[in-house]
Order: structure tokens, then sequence, then C-alpha cells
């Protein structure tokens, strides 16, 4: 994984509150064994009409935001099933961020372990980037900040272990297995 | 000492190294319960990195997300969705194979639903850490474990190092008083909760459930309420051991014997949030205003008592009652249904389809509606194939099938057609959940059996005072 320092894209605008990874990924499409691939079905029921044609209606379908790569969602985004590969598929689809008043527990961990941003900011700065969707947009890990031009940028914070993991494109198993002299005394004093 | 929660009682004695600095705590995870559709990647990472498990005792496994429900074929063979769905069976059993973790596959008379056959084991137990990948992993809090759904790169973790990286979450206490009425199950109680706290309301926290009227709940009704604590946004549901849950455990295949068994009972008894700790939220709940529940839009707090009214439109609601094609202000009651699911890790287990059963018995159900009842594990098929359910659900026109997930996502061929309304006892309502474009009602067992027979969706109240009459 490389690191990720700053992402500049243009936004993209999907306010619908309880956005839940059955939404993003519909559980027919986990029958792969691998992470590649997902993306043409990230938001498939929405973004595929039933024959198969794209749906004219759907945001991301739309001319003017192709290569978006950051999602404004609405509250509690990533809901429901624990299934990564959500987040496999929107990074698959191009997504880089997702910034929501509220982003759901396990997916918020899925998205930073695979380098999806996962960022939370208050109703009044979301509803200024609603305003502002299609703009473009940076956010920068480094200061922590969401910049636009003729706006105050928006201060936001991210873990900040799997900030570093992610500014330093490392990921967090070898971390872990770097613990192991620990874990064998926590093993050998419960035996 | 201060005071503790029961969590913070769980988090203490697990934790490998505490969170300092911003660095999270390293928790040790006691059981690993592994499936089909989260694993493959995990197994594959371990692969990619030349790493073994680090405790392959500790890891479990089964089939269940995309394994068919009908029986074997003459020849052996399954009748699955697809080649996809077979070659992912494959690969776990042969990660199983390859890395020496137990599997209940087909040959096992254990195999089940992860979160049904891990208990019926007694593999789950009191005072441990239990993750999987999969978000219902909070269905073992029931047993006072602390058990979280995971990704499928934390499964990785787990299997490497049988260790997370964590940090601590918040507490809330969901403080249930009083007794549930006649004829309100556990599932009424825990959509009535999801809609009191929202389906966003637990975020980041992990749910006691406590108070009299938990207490006075069985293991399996306790498995019900916990389990959806993950539709509240919880990490976890917990609620602290007693003697229900020493008794419902002894005898099981991997908990201990004989006075092994009597020390870790005591063990188990100790676990209990002291007097005085505080929880960082707390939610009072009345069991006796709790009314037969079920869910009317796409997110599992949008629930309504079955004898009453859905809310006004609002432009919050707008969507979820397009898409379920509900008009506000409207009766629930007496909706037309196409089809009822009986099954899940949520009701699924034999005091489930003994309750559809007692409504069904001498019924039939309404010529325009397909129900399929699913036991959760091959041993519930068992007790109730013993107990002549599975006669009395084929004799009301319902589908007995082989246990799985099945319906409860669709992911192995069992779905409904797009516009079909599905009275389920499962956990999740959302869009397409049953298959695209379907709309799913979650109920209780007795509310789906009742709506069964009466073709609409029906109060199992009233349906019961004839059985009973
Ligand atoms: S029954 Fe449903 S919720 Fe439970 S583990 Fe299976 S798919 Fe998940």
């Amino acid at each position: 994984m490389s690191g990720i320092a700053r992402i500049e894209s243009r936004s993209v605008a999907l306010p619908v509150a309880n956005i839940d990874t059955d939404q993003i990924i519909p559980a027919r499409f986990l029958t792969t064994t691998t992470r590649a691939g997902l993306g043409r079905h990230a938001f498939q029921d929405w973004r595929w009409l039933a024959d198969g044609s794209p749906n004219p209606g759907f945001v991301l379908n739309r001319a003017e935001h192709q290569g978006a790569e950051v999602l404004i969602a609405g509250d509690n985004f990533g809901c429901g099933s624990s299934r990564e590969h959500a987040p496999w598929a929107l990074l698959d689809a191009g997504i880089r961020a997702v910034i929501s008043t509220g982003i759901a527990d396990i997916f918020r961990n899925n998205a930073l372990k695979n380098g999806l941003l996962a960022i939370v900011v208050t109703p009044a700065e979301h509803a200024s980037l609603l305003a502002g969707a299609g703009e473009p947009i940076a956010i920068d890990l480094r200061t922590q900040r969401i910049e636009r031009a003729g706006t105050a940028p928006i201060a936001f914070s991210v873990d900040a272990f799997a900030r570093q993991c992610l500014l330093d494109g490392v990921d967090q198993l070898g971390y872990l297995l770097a613990r192991a002299d620990a874990i064998t005394r926590f093993e050998e004093a419960r035996a | 000492m201060t005071a503790t929660t029961l969590f913070e009682k769980l988090w203490q004695s697990h934790c490998v190294e505490a969170d300092r600095d911003g660095l999270p705590a390293v928790i040790y995870i006691d059981l690993h319960l592994v499936h089909e559709v989260t694993s493959p990647q995990a197994f594959s990472l371990l692969r990619e990195r030349g790493l073994r498990m680090r405790q392959p005792k500790r890891t479990l496994a089964t089939l269940d997300h995309s394994t068919p429900t009908t029986p074997p074929r003459a020849d052996g063979g399954r009748d699955y969705a697809d080649a996809a769905t077979e070659a992912q069976v494959e690969a776990l059993v042969g990660n199983c194979a390859e890395f020496g973790v137990t599997l209940h596959g087909y040959d096992s008379p254990e195999r089940g639903i992860v979160h049904v056959m891990a208990p019926e084991l007694g593999a789950t137990q009191p005072g441990m850490t239990i993750v999987c990948g999969d978000s219902h992993t909070s269905t073992h809090g029931a047993f006072g474990a602390l058990a979280f759904g995971i990704g499928s790169t934390e499964v990785g973790h787990v299997l490497a190092t049988q260790c997370l990286l964590q940090h601590k979450p918040k507490t809330m206490a969901v403080n249930v008083r009083g007794r549930l009425a006649h004829g309100v199950s556990a599932k009424d109680l825990a959509l009535h909760v999801a809609g009191q706290v929202g389906v966003a309301g637990g975020t980041g926290h992990v749910i006691e459930f406590r108070g009299d009227a938990i207490r006075a709940l069985t293991m399996e009704e306790r498995m019900t309420l916990c389990n959806m604590s993950i539709e509240m946004g919880a990490r976890a549901g917990l609620i602290a051991p007693d003697a229900t849950t020493v008794e419902w455990l002894r005898g099981r295949a991997r908990v201990p014997s004989g006075a092994a068994f009597e020390a870790s009972a005591q063990r188990w008894l100790g676990l209990r949030s002291d007097d005085a700790a505080r929880f960082d939220r707390e939610v009072e709940i009345d069991a006796g205003s709790v009314r037969p529940t079920v869910t009317w839009g796409t997110d599992p707090g949008k629930v309504v008592a079955i004898d009453a009214r859905l809310p006004a439109a609002t432009a919050a609601n707008a969507r979820a009652f397009e898409y379920m094609r509900l008009r506000p202000e409207a009766p629930i009651a007496g909706e037309r249904v196409d089809v009822v699911f009986v099954g899940s890790c949520t009701n699924s287990r034999i005091n489930d389809l003994r309750d559809a059963a007692d409504l069904l018995r001498g019924r039939r159900i309404a010529t325009h509606v397909r129900m399929l009842v699913v036991p959760g594990s091959e041993r519930i098929k068992r007790e109730a194939e013993a107990e002549g359910l599975d006669g009395v659900f084929r004799a009301a026109g319902a589908e007995w099938r082989e246990p799985g997930c099945s319906m409860c996502l669709g992911m192995n061929g069992d779905i409904a057609r797009p516009g079909e309304l599905v009275v389920s006892t499962s956990n999740r309502n959302f869009e397409g959940r049953q298959g695209p474009g379907v709309r799913t009602l979650l109920a209780s067992p007795a509310t789906a059996a009742a709506s069964a027979v009466a073709g609409v969706v029906a109060d199992p109240r009233v349906l019961a005072a004839e059985v009973a009459a």
C-alpha cells in the first residue's frame, strides 16, 4: 500500500441517510474470493437498471461526476453488514474518501485499513460541503483539513494511529506482528 | 477500586497492551468464528505473507451464508446458486485443511449459522472475547462475552496474531424494567428498542442490556436481543451471566465438565457491572409497554406496533415510504403479504420454530403466500423433526429447509421477486436485502406465522386467542 497524503478531486453528493453496506455492495456479489473487480457493482441497485443499462437518474452515472473521488454522503454511512467488500467496491469504483456527519464503526475501521478515508464533519460543515458538491475539493491528511477555493478550510480528525499508517503506507498487521513477545507473555500468564 | 462495568472488566482482562498516546489497545481474542464469505481474502493474506496461524485451535469454522437450503441431490451434489458460491465453500474447506482449523462442514451434525452453532457447542462462553467477520457476532454477548463483528483484513489479523487493534468503545446501558406482556417476544422487544435508540444511536458504544425484564429472558431470547444490537449501531451487546446462562451451558461439548464446570460457573457469575458503575449513556425501556412490533421502512429503526398506524410523512422518511409502497398514517396490519421467512441467526432457534408452529398447527397458510422455514443448525433441525414441527410446517403448506442463512441475505439463491412483500424473522430490511426491489418487513416468528395464515400482516395475539379458545 502506498502512502496517502492528499486527495484532490471533485466531490459528488449522495445525501441519503443510513446508506447500508447492502446498498454499497449487495450480498449477491460477495461470492468472490478476491478483493478485485467489485467496483462495477458499487451501489448496484441504484446504479444499474433491471436490464443492465445505467440508471440515468443516479448521481454517480452523470457525465459531470465521472472521476469524482470524494463522496459526500448522508448520516450513518456504511451501517449494517461488516462486509469489507463495501470499501473494496468503493475504492475500485474510484472513490477515495467519504465525508458524512456519521459513519458506522465497522465500515470506518474497514475503510481506513484499505486506504479509503472516512471523515466525519459537523452538520453545518456537511451542509456547506453539499452546497459546493461537484466542485474541486482537497483533503489533506497531514494537516487534517478539507480545502476548497473561496471558503475557510474544514478541520477533521482521523484516528491518529490509522492516519500514521496511511501516511507511511504501512499496514496494521506489521504493527501487530511486532507485538509477538507481548502476546506470548499474555498467553503464558493466562495459561 | 473504582466501580467498573462488565464491558470494562472484559476489556481489561484481554488487554495485551492498553491504549496509550493515541495508539490502539492490543486485544486478545479467545474465540474466532469463520464462515465462507468473509474469510477467503484473509487466508490469502496469510499465504501472501508466508504466515502461519498463531492459534488454530481458537478458530472454529462453519458453512452457512452461501449454502443451498435444498437437500443434496441423489448424486451427493448440491444445487448452488452459481459456481462462485460453490467455489467459496470449497475455498473454506481447503483453507481449513491447510491451516488446521476445525470446520463444521456438510458432514458435521453441528453445522449451522455461525451465531447459532457456536453457542450450541458451548464454544461461546462468558468472559470471552469473540470475533467473526460478521456483524451479528453481537449475538454471543448474550452470554456475557465481548463479541463483535470485524472486516476481512481484521480476520487476517486474528488468524496471524490472535489479536486485534482496538480503540476502547463507550458504554451504554439499556435498562429494561417490568415484564414483557403475554404474546410479546424478545424480537418485539429488540425491534422496539431499535426504534427507541435509532439505527445510529449506539454508534461507538457497547450496549449492556439490564433490568428485571432481561433477567427473565431465556438464553435463546437473550441471543435474539443481543443479535440486534448492531442494528442500533452498537459495536456489541452484552448481558451479564446468571443462573440461566450457567444452566444453558451445562453439559455442552466445549464446556468443561464436573468440578471444572462448577469452578467456571463461579467465575462466570462474578462477571457483572458493579452497582456503582457509571455508563456513558443510559436508556430506560418499559417492557410492559412493548406490543408485537414490526418494521415498516428500510432500516431496522423504522418500527411500528402491529396494531398502530404508520407515521406521518416527513422529508426524512419519504424514500422509505416510496420503496416500501406504503401509505403514511395507514395501518400496517392488513397489508398483503407474498412471502414469509422464518429463519436467520435472530430467530431460527427451537423456541422460534415452536412459536411459529403453535400458530400453524391444524391450519393452512393463505394460498397466495409462499413460506420458508429454515432451522438455524443441523441440531435444531433434528430437534424440530423429533418434535414433529416439520410435519406441522409441511401440513400448513410451508417449505421445510436445510440449515443456513438462506433468505436473510439471499446469497444462496433464496430470494423473493421484485416488489414482493416478505414478512421475515431476520434482522435487516435494507433495500434489496432479500433480492432486488424486494420489500422486507421484520417481525417475530409468531407475527410471521400469523401473517402467513392471514395472507396479510396480522397481529399474532388474535390468532393465538383462537388457538387457546
Ligand atoms: S443469518 Fe443473516 S444476519 Fe445471521 S449470520 Fe447469516 S446472513 Fe448474517
